[in-house]
């Protein structure tokens, strides 16, 4: 996820008397707009610590004027971290590369867009980002009406802006933005934001330039992404700090957080998602998903985040799992708190230049206040959490909902686990081991594929008590239909059992899913009187909540036969073809017509071969895998020719490492069937969880109903 | 001592790879597919979480022209397996070993989730009873969908009727 | 009588529950200290960076590419070179010859030479040891057991034992010079 490159500034470097010179033309631009960057970047520091000291003040002192003027600091931080965001970026576009983190990130090859977005291309600037992101919600939060929730606003203020300044704690002190670079008097070279004693500033007439593999248009929006799914569930987080803090357990904290642990969930699946696309154009080994330890750091905080998700539906519905559920927000946090300290502090991959930073430690510190401090509070208050429950047959929506939460927690585990192992194996046999994707597919695929079973049986479920008999009335259509659809794989000469299984698993929530729609338009048709898109319409408008998760659920069974696909179907090769060659992988031919090598003018090396796509001797047209070399950074990267269609996707890569030469080029091909499908599943998916989370703009009528409703109940 | 040990086995199987190799090699020269198909299960301690088939440094390059020239030599997928592994370490496979401490990596996740799923089984018996009788249908209703009750009302007419 | 016994059962009761509740307060404490403790061990071990100055010089055996074992322990009395490098290092290469000439003109001088090589195929090795024409020991590091001893970050790292087995130098990437070499050696010979 980062770029941890160190600048070499090799021979570039200005003279002093230059440099007053060039100080004249250029006072604002060097001295003014990075000072005020830094100084509103220190003030938000100290306005946030002041916020959360003034909220605790506020309770201490039972005095409401404290905790208003906290949350007047918190709004505060927002604009002043916008003015260091501007500033940095303003830094990053006129190229002021005697900015350490300007030079390490951007170049004069680079174009405008490239220079914004490296705001986030780096370790300082992604904090400051990050920062700014989590100023962002947190001042949304404190704009919010308060009237009903008095005694959880100071509980918030302190949880989100002791998070926030302690990231701009890093940020001011460990990985500044605004540092310039120096020599000192022994030659070494030095960042700092002031001057060491003695130091000659340094001014590099050229910069290193963003990663390569970053300047793909999935990693421009992939982090943001990520980061506002981990900003915004601190929000959740906040809320259930302040309810056990103040002992308000009841599902309030939920009611109120439950579209931001939406908006953070669809945030985080996007990040995750659009982090696939990108690592599938452009890391060129023909997958999406690696199952490397910064993309499992991702992916815990969506585990707990989904099981949160769905648990909370039950307390809302029933009063119970107020333990778990706390739990789990905790657990989600303090995930995303985990992930980001596994990513940045160089603990999992101690070859980083960053690992010897002071980062680690404190990150450290700061898990720790937030681990201890969260299971102290809930231990605390772990009898007032006490919910009645009582069910009536061990078949019940609440039951097959906490199955679920143990599917999820399952893998949740295996990732964790998998993750940690080689830290506790070099820890206490002084031996690395590798923990590789072969593990994680073999141990979480049958947890993936109960989530699947659940996924087609829990929506048919009741509350309280589901007989066999019922279920079994509401499942056999759907079940038959699958099994219908297992046949004709079979005959379609399918022979995998696991795909068999994968398949007719998601087969039968696809259509469990789209009976629920049929079954509830055919019911609203036939009550209202309206047209089946009308209906269908109103009735999703009703219960968005509902309708929303099933059309996210036909986005998972989506990316299931995408992932079933390419994990279990695709076939790949690799040859050596000189031009004129052909090779050929299962239906396809590729002929290798002709190779290109040119230098641009932004500093890169490209060498483009033509190939012509055959299917059973048909012409299906030409692809132009490229390998891009980056003279500044050293660094290749190798875009694949695709040929993309709903069946499969035919993927060319320009092997890299070879050779590249008209009489001689490797050629690394592989066949993925079905893989947009994940594409197509993400669209689905997101678009679901808008539909969830879309804000309502009337909740009165229906209240009025449920009320009318209630009293007919009691006459 | 382990390491003379190792330096020794390995030394013998060279040998007698060369010995046998005029019997077992039947391509000369192996493909590009047989060398990936053995390098995608080891992992080069130079780059980290990359299999060896993808991975784009010159040690990494030099580790898959090993694994050709003993496919030449007709060892098969296990020998070049355990070759490397005696070389570097049980770090280039894909995943640990299962002896000494490793057996915790595959033991730990199912103890767990049996466990979990023990915790579910015991939390929902005794959800179950501790109310009896108190919980009827009418009092569920309310709380329910309305979209659910109608539906379920459409249902049961249909299945009566 | 009925009454009472059902309170006594009902205390028990929650007693019972009182005291697993108790165990479970305990295993989550030992869970999240244990987890906070590995993170910290795993982080100190990850900013440790190589063995340190002064420290005694972690045992180790190198089988050379001639198949002769060298156990460090058997060189108590001399100055030893530790020298990790590969094959396919760009950076060794500036020092290989340098090493070399070092080595020649310290060898008479209770002074040894070990290479270490890291990761390496055993063919491109040896050419490369025949391109430098690289005479003191040199063997390769068998299951990366010496590199991680010494806890290494790269390649080339090179690393100088006194006469008593205590680390007294270490350059991380390649020697700039032969001087350099030859003053680091020197200095570990005098003291």
């Amino acid at each position: 996820m980062q770029s941890g490159l160190d600048f070499q500034p090799g021979p570039y470097i200005r003279r002093q008397d230059e440099y007053c010179q060039w100080l004249k033309g250029g006072f604002l631009n060097t001295f003014v707009v990075p000072n005020i960057g830094l100084f509103s970047l220190f003030l938000a520091f100290l306005v946030a610590i002041y916020a959360a000291v003034a909220a605790v003040f506020g309770v201490r002192q039972q005095n409401p004027k404290w905790i208003e003027s906290g949350r007047a600091a918190m709004l505060l931080t927002f604009p002043l971290l916008s003015i260091a965001c501007v500033a940095l970026i303003f830094l990053l576009v006129t190229g002021r590369y005697e900015f350490k983190y300007v030079a390490s990130v951007t170049s004069d090859t680079m174009p405008t867009y490239l220079r914004i977005t490296s705001l986030w291309g780096g370790q300082a600037g992604s904090l400051l980002f990050w920062s700014w992101l989590m100023a962002a919600f947190t001042g949304a939060v404190g704009l919010r009406k308060w009237d009903r929730d008095r005694e959880f606003l100071p509980w918030v203020i302190l949880v989100t802006m002791g998070t926030l300044a302690f990231f701009l704690l890093l940020v001011v002190f460990i990985e500044n933005p605004f540092a310039r670079l120096w020599q000192s008097l022994d030659g070494s070279q030095i960042a700092a934001p002031f001057r060491p004693r003695g130091a000659v500033p340094l001014f590099p007439s050229d910069g290193i330039g963003l990663n390569p593999l970053l300047r793909h248009l999935g990693m421009i929006i992939h982090p943001p992404m990520l980061y506002l799914g981990f900003v915004s569930y601190v929000i959740p987080y906040a809320f259930a700090i302040a309810a056990l803090a103040t002992g308000r357990t009841d599902a309030r904290w939920i009611k109120l957080t439950r579209r931001w642990s939406l908006v953070a969930w669809l945030f985080l699946s996007l990040g995750l998602i659009l982090g696939g696309r990108w690592a599938y154009d452009v890391l060129g080994w023909g997958g999406y998903w690696g199952w490397d330890p910064v993309e499992i750091a991702a992916l815990m905080p969506w585990l707990a985040g989904t099981a949160f998700l769905h648990s909370v539906m039950i307390q809302e519905k029933r009063g119970i799992l107020k333990h778990w559920n706390m739990l789990l927000i905790i657990l989600t946090y303090a995930l995303v708190i985990f992930g980001t300290f596994l990513t940045r502090s160089g603990v999992l991959s101690s070859v980083h230049a960053f690992a010897q930073s002071a980062m680690g430690p404190l990150f450290l510190g700061f898990i720790g206040v937030t681990f201890i401090s969260s299971v102290a509070l809930l231990i605390h208050r772990w009898s007032d959490l006490k919910g009645e429950n009582h069910l009536d047959s061990v078949i019940s929506r609440e039951s097959l909902f906490l199955l679920n939460n143990l599917l999820f927690m399952g893998i949740l585990v295996i990732c964790f686990w998998g993750v940690l192992f080689p830290l506790i194996s070099e820890l206490f046999t002084g031996q690395k081991v590798t923990v590789g994707p072969i593990f994680y597919k073999r141990a979480t695929a049958p947890l993936w594929g109960g989530i699947l079973l659940l996924m087609g049986i829990a929506p048919l479920s009741v509350y309280g008590r589901t007989s066999w008999q019922r279920l079994g009335s509401a499942l056999w259509k759907p079940a038959l239909a699958a099994l219908i659809f297992e046949f004709i794989l079979v005959v379609q000469g399918v022979r995998s059992i696991a795909a068999l299984i994968g398949y007719g698993l998601a087969a039968f929530v696809a259509f469990v899913t789209l009976y629920e729609f049929w079954r509830g338009t055919k019911a609203r048709r036939k009550r209202h009187k309206e047209s089946f898109p009308t209906a269908l319409w109103r009735m999703a408008r009703r219960n968005r909540r509902r309708y929303g998760g099933y059309v996210i659920h036909l986005g998972i069974v989506l990316m299931a036969f995408g992932i079933i696909g390419i994990e279990m179907f695709q076939t790949e090769t690799q040859a050596t073809l000189a031009q004129g060659e052909q090779l050929t992988l299962g239906r396809y031919t590729m002929v290798f017509d002709s190779l290109s090598e040119w230098d641009t003018n932004e500093g890169r090396n490209v060498a483009r071969a033509v190939v012509q796509i055959y299917r059973e001797d048909k012409f299906l047209g030409e692809l132009y895998p490229r390998r891009d070399f980056y003279y500044a950074s050293q660094q290749s990267m190798t875009i694949p020719g695709v040929r993309s269609t709903l069946e499969d996707d035919f993927y060319v890569l320009l092997v890299g490492w070879e050779p590249i030469a008209a009489q001689g080029t490797t050629f690394k091909v592989y066949h993925n069937p079905l893989v947009n499908f994940i594409w197509m599943g993400g669209f689905v998916f997101i678009l679901g969880t808008l539909v969830a989370a879309w804000p309502e703009r009337e909740s009165l009528p229906s209240r009025k109903r449920v009320s009318t409703r209630g009293a007919l109940m009691r006459a | 001592m382990r390491d003379s040990f190792v330096r020794v086995f390995g030394l013998a199987l060279v040998l007698i790879a060369l010995v046998a190799a005029p019997a077992f090699a039947q391509d000369p020269e192996p493909s590009d597919d047989e060398v990936n198909r053995i390098a995608k299960q080891l992992y080069c301690p130079v780059c980290p979480n990359t299999p060896l088939d993808v991975c784009s440094t010159q040690a990494c390059a030099q580790w898959r022209a090993t694994i050709r020239e003993q496919l030449e030599l007709g060892w098969n997928e296990d020998q070049i397996r355990q070759y490397f592994v005696e070389q570097y370490g049980d770090r280039v496979l894909a995943t640990p070993p299962a002896r000494g401490i490793n057996w915790l990596i595959y033991v730990l996740p199912p103890v767990v989730i049996i466990v979990g799923g023990l915790l579910l089984l015991r939390t929902i018996r005794s959800w179950i009873g501790t109310n009896n009788g108190r919980l009827v249908q009418e009092e569920l209703l309310p709380e329910k969908d309305v979209y659910v009750n109608q539906l379920e009302d459409e249902l049961r007419r249909r299945e009566s009727g | 009588m009925e009454k009472l016994s059902g309170i006594q059962e009902n205390r028990e009761f929650v007693e019972a529950r009182e005291t697993s509740r108790n165990w479970g307060t305990m295993l989550v404490w030992a869970l999240v200290l244990g987890l906070l403790a590995i993170l910290g061990l795993g982080l100190a071990r990850a900013q440790e960076g190589p063995i340190g100055i002064g420290r005694n010089v972690p045992e180790f055996t190198l089988t050379t590419f001639d198949g002769e074992q060298l156990n460090i322990n058997k060189s108590r009395g001399k100055v030893v070179l530790v020298n990790f490098w590969a094959s396919w290092c760009k950076p060794c290469q500036q020092e290989a010859a340098e090493l070399e000439e070092a080595y020649q003109n310290f060898k008479d001088r209770d002074v040894i030479f070990l290479g270490v090589d890291y990761v390496d195929t055993e063919k491109e090795a040896l050419a490369y040891l025949e391109k430098f024409q690289i005479t003191y020991a040199n063997g390769p590091d068998l299951g990366t057991k010496i590199s991680q001893a010494f806890r290494i970050r790269g390649v080339p790292e090179t690393f100088i034992i006194d006469r008593n087995g205590i680390i007294v130098d270490i350059k991380i990437g390649p020697y700039t010079s032969l001087a350099e070499i030859e003053n680091a050696l020197q200095t570990a010979l005098e003291q």
